[in-house]
């Protein structure tokens, strides 16, 4: 039901681009005004997003600790998995965002007869979404050279290292084969697995439809020549969106573009609003960017609390008789017991 | 089920182990019906009113989940809704953690009750969602427009109703937390959930009687002041009858170098009380020797803290008198014993809220060797299995390990002193100077990665014993896997609710293999006096085996 849904959706963006590519009217507004309001959105958006994260205080320090602590000075404590300086803070969280330090731990479980729990190595989801994310990293800097002139060298260099196979005119880029490989698998293995199935929502699917569109346009674009674009004009749309400019959109790219065009603004509208802020959030997230240093350094929380506390004069007050039966000291006795 | 101490017709290991990890429910899980009747055993009692009077709390009544009604207050939805804007502002966490789930199912099969239930609702995504739905739906522009389609629910009775079974099906044991990509805790979101469910006096007895009681009587076990000095000179006498000394414990006394704070646990229920007999005779011996001044204190006399388990102004509440009491018997530093969420409290909140220590507290240094705990140097409380250790590594105390010998030790890792800390070598160490036989469990289910009891955040009474057992598969499933290759008769361990909660666990999943305190094994190897034979151990068996004596003659 939810693939459904995000299919459909998919398929009506993928109309509108499609039209925008058949109706010359439109590109106007396709090539020009919506990348525009898409990229203040986005950028606004993702500001906007994390500002609201920022203005709610961290009033505790709750790292997970997935390793021994700093202790004694003959036991080793694990700094990156359970750091005590900033330094350690900054490493896990490099560890984190650039090689899904967590996900990488990932083990599946299994109940057998016996009963025999078992715990199986499971780094597909890992491979998959490490492939993913390097590789849509990877393909956005290769796009400079629609945008700049001249060339950026990080384009050119990322550029042939990624076709470093030769195969093919143009040649292959690896990480196209790369993310289209991981974004099947992840479609896939929502739709395959009960359970990720289970708790699959629209939102959970629309994306990767989104990504895996824009990467299917843009390989097509590339690679099969019924499809292929005329790309100095696509590099005039590119450029003018960069310089803001208003000189006209050229005409007959073709209608492939339109939808890759259409797509990627699509994208841009939704990341802010949507599960794709992981990127912004994990940075903040409280259990992995902070130190576990609570016993020696003193977190304050903006809001603590007044609480009322059984003070100890009303304690021995209320036992008093008790605790002199049993011979503990009072802090008030009684004139007769002084 | 032929061991004693199962409800009778309970099922056996095997039945309730054929879980299904695989099928979900036809229903799709934003449905939150939930038939309380037909599924007890899996959850707990609400709290009584006169819990929840005494401290104050919301919506005092008697009441039960098996109920239509559950006598909500008129405006419950309003206060709920408003609950949750607050909590948003106030815990940033909360608001990462409702929006940046990407479903990815990585957390599924890492949490115990799931893999005991095969309950979909038990993955930790699942459980953060039924949270997440509301919020999405109520607090998202997208979610007040599209409603189902963005994943959005509207909060009704029954959501209420399966955030209560669910909420409180949480050990808040952080294991999923390790897992996540982005480190979201279902630990964190159950919390708050609770704090939410608080708000209309929706709260489980097993959390809020032991609050009541500590608010009271300064423990959770409400032991009252002589009643806690009975239960320690009992204690004492068993020692002496056991091991044929007779330690000597000051309560309440002023002027003491270091105030000792544990769990109730261990003074009121076996096995942690052998625990606590082993705390007596190392502190005795240091003080024979080494002048140790210590104390216990009958007013601080709980280390752990059942607030943790219903609002961060209650763990305020019962955290507040540990400082209080540091301050009145005017010590130089606090000594924490044996606890699980105790140390999640210490470490995490305890400075926080209630701190700075009070000036009479110092930067802790041992008394017997050159070490200073840098680490506690706010604080200013130390765990013993740092203290102890540390005596160890500094050769201040005569060990004979061969003493265990009739045990083959395994460690169980709790979960906060592992996910909330990072307590890892130290007990171990220990165990390694007090026993010649330990051996591991296998690796997905130790350190980091330790599982559940099953009986954690205040899940550890006997209506949810099904939920418990289930919740103790893994970790039991582990005992069980030792026990068979290496023969493991001992699981011991660091935390007052396991040595409550484990027994029956081993008793069902792994019978034959006992639950003791790492403190209990050490003062069994602990040799008090030169030349010392010692026949018995803390628990008046002899130290070694009859038949395994014989057999080493032969």
């Amino acid at each position: 039901m939810s693939v459904i849904v995000a299919f459909l959706l998919f398929a009506f963006v993928v109309g509108v681009g499609f039209l925008a590519g058949m109706v010359p009217g439109l590109q106007p507004v396709f090539g020009k005004f919506l990348p525009w309001l898409a990229f203040f959105v986005f950028v606004g958006g993702v500001v906007w997003r994390i500002w609201k994260w920022a203005s709610s205080p961290v009033p505790f320090r709750i790292p997970s600790t997935c390793g021994q602590n700093k202790s004694l000075d003959w036991i080793k404590p694990a700094r990156l998995d359970n750091p005590t300086t900033t330094l350690g803070v900054i490493g896990r969280m490099l560890l984190e965002v650039l090689f899904f330090r967590s996900l990488f731990r990932n083990t599946k479980a299994e109940v057998h007869d016996g009963p025999h729990v078992a715990y199986g190595s499971s780094k597909w989801l890992w491979v998959g979404a490490m492939a993913f994310h390097w590789s849509l990293l990877i393909i956005f800097m290769r796009h400079f050279r629609f945008f700049m002139e001249p060339v950026p060298f990080f384009a050119t260099g990322i550029a042939s290292l990624d076709g470093f196979m030769q195969i093919g005119i143009p040649e292959l880029y690896v990480t196209n084969i790369l993310i289209v490989g991981a974004l099947s698998y992840l479609l896939i293995r929502r739709l395959l697995n009960p359970q990720v199935r289970y708790i699959s929502l629209p939102a959970d699917y629309f994306p990767l439809m989104l990504i895996l569109g824009i990467v299917l346009t843009g390989i097509m674009m590339r690679h099969f020549s019924w499809f292929r674009v005329d790309l100095i004009k696509v590099k005039q749309v590119a450029m003018g969106f960069i310089a803001f400019d208003t000189v006209a959109v050229p005409k007959g790219i073709g209608a492939i573009f339109w939808v890759h065009i259409t797509l990627i603004c699509t994208l841009l509208f939704y990341f802010p609003f949507s599960k794709l802020m992981h990127a912004g959030g994990v940075f903040m997230s409280p259990t992995r960017n902070l130190a576990n240093n609570n016993r020696f350094k003193r977190h304050v929380n903006p809001w603590n609390p007044e609480v009322e506390v059984h003070e100890y004069e009303h304690w021995e007050h209320m036992y008093h008789d008790k605790m002199v039966a049993c011979g503990l000291p009072l802090d008030k006795p009684t004139d007769e017991e002084a | 089920m032929s061991g004693a101490g199962f409800p009778k017709g309970f099922p056996t290991p095997e039945d309730l182990a054929s879980v299904d990890l695989q099928t979900t429910p036809l229903k799709g899980w934003m449905d939150p019906k939930v038939n309380f009747e037909g599924r007890r055993g899996t959850w707990s009692y609400p709290a009584g009113a006169k819990n929840l009077k005494a401290l104050k709390m919301h919506n005092p009544r008697e009441w039960s989940p098996a109920d239509e009604d559950w006598k909500l207050p008129k405006d419950w939805k309003k206060t709920i809704l408003n609950g949750m804007a607050d909590r948003l502002e106030r815990f940033r966490s909360f608001k990462i953690m409702m929006d940046i789930c990407v479903r990815c199912g990585a957390c599924a099969d890492k949490c115990h009750f799931f893999i005991g239930s095969g309950d979909s609702k038990n993955m930790p995504v699942l459980r953060a969602e039924l949270l997440r739905s509301i919020y999405r739906r109520e607090f998202t522009t997208v979610g007040k427009i599209l409603g189902g389609l963005a994943g959005g629910r509207e909060l009704t009775v029954d959501v209420l109703k399966e955030w209560y079974y669910y909420f409180y099906q949480c050990t808040e044991c952080r294991r999923c937390s390790v897992f996540c990509p982005y480190g979201i805790d279902t630990a964190e979101v159950t919390m708050i959930a609770r704090e939410l469910l608080n708000l209309v006096g929706l709260n489980i007895n097993w959390v809020l009687e032991p609050a009541a009681n500590c608010q009271r009587t300064g423990n959770h076990l409400g032991i009252e002041p002589h009643a806690f000095v009975d239960n320690i000179d009992f204690f004492l006498d068993e020692i002496e009858e056991n091991v044929g000394y007779k330690p000597e414990v000051p309560i309440n006394k002023k002027n003491a170098d270091i105030l000792f704070i544990t769990p109730s646990g261990d003074v009121f229920a076996d096995p942690a009380i052998y625990t606590l007999m082993g705390y007596f005779l190392l502190f005795d011996y240091l003080k024979k020797n080494h002048g140790f001044n210590w104390t216990m204190s009958a007013y601080a006399s709980e280390g752990g803290n059942f607030g943790l388990f219903s609002s961060n102004e209650m763990i305020k509440r019962l955290n507040a008198k540990m400082y209080r009491e540091a301050e009145r018997l005017d010590v130089k530093w606090i000594l924490g014993g044996e606890c699980g969420h105790m140390w999640r409290v210490v470490n995490q909140y305890m400075d926080t809220m209630n701190g700075p220590a009070p000036k009479n507290l110092v930067l802790p240094k041992s008394p017997f060797t050159p070490t200073i705990f840098e680490n506690a140097a706010s604080t200013k409380m130390v765990h013993i299995a740092e203290f102890t250790a540390d005596l160890i590594k500094h050769k201040k105390l005569p060990l004979d390990p061969s003493r265990n010998d009739r045990y083959k030790v395994t460690f169980h890792d709790s979960c906060n002193p592992a996910r909330a800390m990072g307590l890892l070598e130290e007990p171990r160490y220990i165990l390694n100077n007090v026993c010649n036989n330990f051996y591991e469990m296998p690796s997905s289910t130790i350190r980091e990665s330790t599982f559940c009891c099953g009986g954690g955040a205040g899940l550890g009474n006997d209506e949810n014993f099904e939920m418990r057992m289930r919740g103790g598969l893994p970790r039991g499933n582990a005992v069980r896997y030792v026990q068979q290759k290496h023969g493991v008769n001992v699981l011991s361990c660091i935390c007052a609710i396991d040595k409550a909660t484990l027994p029956p666990v081993c008793d069902y999943w792994a019978p034959g293999v006992e639950v003791h305190g790492v403190h209990e094994l050490l003062a069994n190897a602990l040799v008090i006096k030169e030349g010392e034979v010692r026949v018995n151990n803390l628990r008046g068996e002899p130290l070694k085996d009859e038949s395994e004596a014989s057999e080493g003659e032969e």
